[in-house]
């Protein structure tokens, strides 16, 4: 569980957050969703400790981590994995390097067992035969997924991922989210997922945020979406004329 | 320009003490500083080569100019350019130029990782950035400058000797009583000692001044440059300083 209490973050004048108070619960995909600029990049930063709020806690179940000193919120770091909205693969290391680093770095794994692991990350995300390519050498959606597969080598707790499946076709969109969605109960993670992906939300939105210019506009679950008199939300939701037409129609109940 | 300085050495020291801590996987490190090595050690030791044969030429031609028409003897030169070269040629003008080519390499690779949010990833994992990045890269310079520095010494005199030669300014004989006369071991302990902290300042200031570079690939141009222009100052700072200190 991972607690935002009365966050606020502003760069210089700039309000770009304003007042978010959210749990995000254990073996759920919670999602942050938003329009662009909305601030989701910002508030996944400040959950995973990459910049600091303005006023505000988080806490990671029992820990404040505003009460950290570095060594204590590094020692807490190893139990997350993130994905980067830009992936942020080492570009000068190949797929399989990049994913044994954390390993390399953490683990007193032997060589095999490494390669037993970094092989079944590679299989989850649906990626075989790349371990000696380049980042560079693959495609965006390639790149996201090795992101993935290097922010669960090892294990986390806590699962940040900012914009999993944009830049994927909708096919393999789904695959990555049930796979987060499968990993975050197998091994009992909390995680966060920033998207913009309507078919997401619909799918594995367990948990949901939305933010509208950095103030909580609406929560709950994907379920209670149809239901919601909440313009914002619907406006968002069913931003494209093709689904504001089905869901006009499943009202009428055709 | 001096508020900016007094910003830069206030974050430099507060980021120096973040980069001294117990290593998350020692062999990791070790891994890095391997290749750190190999890449300002050997990585320089063409251009070392170059500039210091011209060193030594440019010396012996420039002392036997002023030196020929006077009552001087002429051993003299070969005993001035062999300390000249020693005390203050070698390391600093070795220094100078690998603070150009290492320097604004380890800005480059540093900044590049800041901006690609490599450096963001590796804390999420937990990494101390810091350490991991900057510490292999310091202890490779400290490693590698008094070797390359040596090495420039050994070769800027040797080239002297065969300028002075070939030009016909002295005989051997002359030059070699000039090499060995007077030597004090004491003026290779300041190249070392020179050597030393300018490999400590290029390799520190340079991966300061990536670590803390701002967006956009201007900003990034520009910690290069910064990483050499204050590198450079601080070498010719410090040559100053370490002279007043350890001839005075
Ligand atoms: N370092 C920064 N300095 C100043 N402003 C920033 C900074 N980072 C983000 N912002 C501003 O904060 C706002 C929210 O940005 P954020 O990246 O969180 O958006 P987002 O919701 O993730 O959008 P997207 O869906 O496009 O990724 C934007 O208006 C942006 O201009
Ligand atoms: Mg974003």
């Amino acid at each position: 569980m991972i607690r935002a209490k009365k966050i606020y973050k502003s760069f210089g004048d700039l309000k770009i957050l304003d007042g978010i108070d959210f749990t995000f619960e254990k073996r759920k995909t919670n999602l942050i969703i938003g329009q662009s600029g909305a601030g989701k990049t910002v508030l996944l930063k400040i959950l995973v400790g990459l910049l600091e709020p303005s006023s505000g806690e988080v806490w990671y179940d029992q820990i404040n981590c505003m009460g950290l000193n570095k060594k204590e919120r590094r020692q807490l770091s190893m139990s997350v994995g993130m994905l980067f909205q830009g992936s942020a693969l080492f570009d000068s290391m190949s797929v399989e390097e990049n994913i044994r680093f954390p390993l390399d770095m953490f683990t007193n794994f032997t060589d095999g067992e490494k390669r037993l692991r970094i092989d079944y990350c590679l299989n989850r995300v649906e990626l075989k035969g790349v371990n000696k390519k380049y980042p560079s050498e693959l495609s965006g959606g390639m790149q996201k997924r090795v992101g993935i597969a290097r922010a669960i080598v090892l294990k986390p707790k806590y699962l940040f991922c900012d914009e999993p499946n944009s830049g994927l076709d909708p096919k393999t969109a789904i695959v990555i989210d049930d796979l987060i969605k499968d990993i975050t109960i197998e091994e009992d993670m909390t995680t966060v997922i920033n998207t913009h992906d309507m078919n997401s939300v619909m799918e594995i939105g367990d948990n949901i945020l939305l933010l509208n210019k950095g103030k909580m506009e609406w929560t709950g679950h994907k379920d209670e979406i149809l239901a919601s008199q909440n313009q914002y939300l619907s406006d968002f939701i069913f931003a494209s004329p093709f689904l504001k037409q089905l869901k006009e129609r499943a009202f009428q109940g055709i | 320009m001096i508020r900016k300085m007094i910003f830069h050495f206030g974050r430099y020291m507060i980021w120096l003490r973040s980069i001294l801590s117990k290593p998350e996987k020692f062999f990791m490190y070790y891994k890095e500083t391997m290749r750190q090595m190999d890449d300002i050690g050997i990585g320089s030791l063409k251009i070392v080569l170059i500039i210091s044969i011209f060193i030594g030429a440019v010396v012996a031609v420039q002392l036997s100019y002023q030196l020929g028409e006077t009552l001087v003897p002429k051993w003299y030169v070969g005993y001035i350019l062999r300390d000249m070269v020693i005390i203050d040629m070698a390391p600093t003008i070795t220094c100078l130029v690998l603070a150009g080519k290492v320097g604004s390499n380890i800005a480059a690779e540093i900044g590049g990782m800041r901006q690609k949010e490599h450096i963001d990833a590796m804390e999420v994992m937990g990494v101390n950035t810091t350490s991991y990045l900057v510490l292999p890269k310091i202890i490779a310079g400290l490693f590698t400058t008094p070797l390359l520095v040596i090495l420039a010494a050994g070769l800027g005199i040797g080239s002297g000797y065969l300028i002075a030669i070939i030009g016909g300014y002295f005989t051997a004989a002359e030059f070699l009583q000039g090499l060995t006369t007077y030597y004090d071991a004491y003026n290779v302990f300041i190249m070392i000692i020179k050597s030393l902290v300018y490999g400590y300042i290029f390799t520190s200031v340079s991966a300061y001044h990536g670590y803390f570079v701002k967006p956009g690939s201007i900003a990034l141009g520009r910690a290069g440059t910064d990483a050499v222009v204050y590198s450079n100052i601080l070498i010719l700072v410090s040559d100053y300083i370490i002279a007043t200190v350890m001839t005075g």
